[in-house]
């Protein structure tokens, strides 16, 4: 299977300051894969610098085309779907409007695909006239999610999805992922701290250090490394 | 009790072209954080633009469509050209573009159209009604500012031009991720603005009559209707506007001189900057740090 997206050599800049330093990185079409490395390691600037929002050099090449020059929202219209840290959520539109944004690329009625949304996400359907802002962190990332694969994205890009929640709504949102991933085919780039539950689910696995790629292999290879055990398992 | 009545109707005609400036404002303010002090320039001179189309002889409601239609390209222009360079300076380097923006728009027009008062033709005859509690001319006034914000409203709510322009003035990044285009986005935003200027100078020129300071009271009457509704609200922006018209009147009428009207915008400016910094219906701004 050829990659649907594939960084080779990719520097990242903030200003002159270098915060990725050549990294390898591919996406299966239909695979997940994730990104671990500790805070500060170049993970999210990897997702930043896929989708425009840092400057790159190297070639970031997602289904055929290269993706730098691009402005980001070219690159999302390209079939890119970018969940930020911190959800990035519309705070002060209601649930439906933040829905109707994700599909503001596609021609015609969402319809279908809010309904789709709904079965997804219950929750969602009980709230959509409220405010975003008045969601917990857990629904709001739910919402966050489902505003992306609104645009029918062939590829999702999550940048921890599990961050500040409780176990069991991080549970409940992962399988929702994977559930997605098997129904919509959609490919997904995945940056995540709870390392023994991204290797679970993904297929492959880049570790991430100071802006290198110290290790990459599939999830179940990278699971079985002493050091990595060690370092971000825990066991 | 008639006069007070007769006070309040003609101060919500005044209100209501407040509160068109005042929109105008708050939308710049929330798209970009910015207050455009041009937009009371702009405004005038989008009026002097229909004046010289109905002295050319084109019909009124015809002078008033094409003005706020090229008021909406020269606000898309503006916003290009002059704004889109500090997007991302200090907000102070854009705040003194504006000044800026209002110097040569009033410069501009007092060298084309010279400084002397013009008057300007009312679409609206100026007959007395409900027993002369409003004229005609109020009502007008009063119902092409309806007019105009139920479009603004269906536009906003209903449209997906509008959802994203909203979206874009919330969350810039993240609307893009939805692949929409900011900058487009806040180009469509300093069009509409222009326009609803434009329909707020036409508005007023045939009471104060047209010469390039005209707008400089009005703006700062929207101005403060906008901080007493709360900058951030486009509501408050409205029903702001139409307090300070009727106050205006009603202080004008019983309390001080006409003469001294002005100050009472000022007054109500820094009442509201004491003892509600918010507004009416402003919501708080958060900061991390």
């Amino acid at each position: 299977m050829a990659p649907i997206l594939q960084l080779r050599g990719v520097k990242a800049f903030y200003g002159a300051l270098e915060a990725l330093h050549g990294i390898d990185v591919a996406v299966e079409d239909g695979g997940m894969t994730v990104l671990l490395g500790a805070n500060g390691a170049g993970k999210t600037t990897t997702l930043r610098a896929v989708c425009g929002m840092v400057r790159s050099e190297g070639d970031i090449v997602f289904a055929g085309e290269r993706l730098q020059r691009r402005s980001t929202e070219a690159i999302a219209a390209l079939g890119i779907a970018h969940v930020p840290e911190g959800r990035g959520t519309f705070v002060g539109l209601t649930v439906e409007e933040n829905l109707r944004l994700g599909a503001y690329t596609r021609a015609g009625k969402p319809h279908d695909a809010m309904a789709r949304m709904y079965g997804y996400f219950p929750l969602l359907a009980d709230r959509r006239r409220q405010q975003a802002g008045a969601l917990s962190g857990g629904e709001q990332q739910m919402l966050a999610i489902a505003r992306a694969l609104m645009m029918a994205p062939r590829l999702l890009v999550l940048d921890e999805p599990s961050f500040g929640l409780a176990p069991r709504v991080v549970e409940a949102i992962f399988a929702i992922i994977e559930r997605i991933r098997r129904e919509q085919r959609v490919s997904v780039l995945l940056v995540e701290q709870n390392a023994g539950l991204a290797l679970e689910l993904a297929d492959n696995a880049y570790l991430i250090e100071t802006g290198y790629v110290v290790a990459s292999g599939s999830a179940k290879a990278l699971a079985d490394d002493p050091q990595i055990r060690r370092s971000y398992l825990g066991y | 009790m008639h006069l007070f009545l007769q006070q309040v109707c003609s101060g919500l005609a005044s209100g209501a072209i407040y509160a068109s400036l005042a929109l105008a404002l708050v939308m710049i303010y929330r798209a970009t954080d910015l207050i455009n002090f041009a937009q009371g320039e702009m405004a005038m001179f989008s009026t002097y633009i229909a004046w010289m189309l109905v002295n050319a002889a084109v019909p009124f409601w015809a002078a008033f469509v094409l003005t706020l239609i090229v008021s909406f390209i020269g606000g898309m222009v503006i916003e290009r050209i002059v704004i889109r360079p500090v997007e991302n300076a200090p907000v102070l380097a854009a705040v003194v573009v504006t000044i800026g923006l209002l110097l040569i728009f009033n410069a501009l027009a007092g060298w084309l159209f010279t400084y002397t008062l013009q008057e300007f033709p009312s679409p609206f005859p100026d007959r007395p009604l409900l027993g002369a509690l409003l004229t005609t001319r109020d009502l007008g006034v009063i119902a092409v500012t309806l007019v105009m914000l139920a479009l603004l409203f269906v536009f906003f709510r209903f449209t997906a031009t509008g959802l994203a322009m909203r979206a874009a003035a919330q969350n810039p990044a993240s609307a893009r991720l939805c692949g929409i285009r900011v900058g487009r986005m806040l180009a469509i935003g300093w069009g509409l603005a222009a326009a609803i200027g434009a329909t707020a100078g036409i508005m007023v020129a045939p009471i104060l009559f047209l010469d390039p300071n005209m707008m400089g009271g009005v703006l700062l009457y929207a101005f403060t209707g906008a901080l007493l509704g709360g900058i951030t609200s486009p509501v408050g922006a409205v029903v702001g506007g139409l307090i300070v018209g009727v106050t205006e009147n009603l202080v004008g009428t019983y309390l001080i001189a006409s003469q001294l009207k002005l100050t009472i915008a000022l007054v109500l400016i820094i009442v509201v900057l004491v003892f509600r910094p918010n507004g009416l219906f402003g919501t708080a701004m958060v900061r991390r740090v």
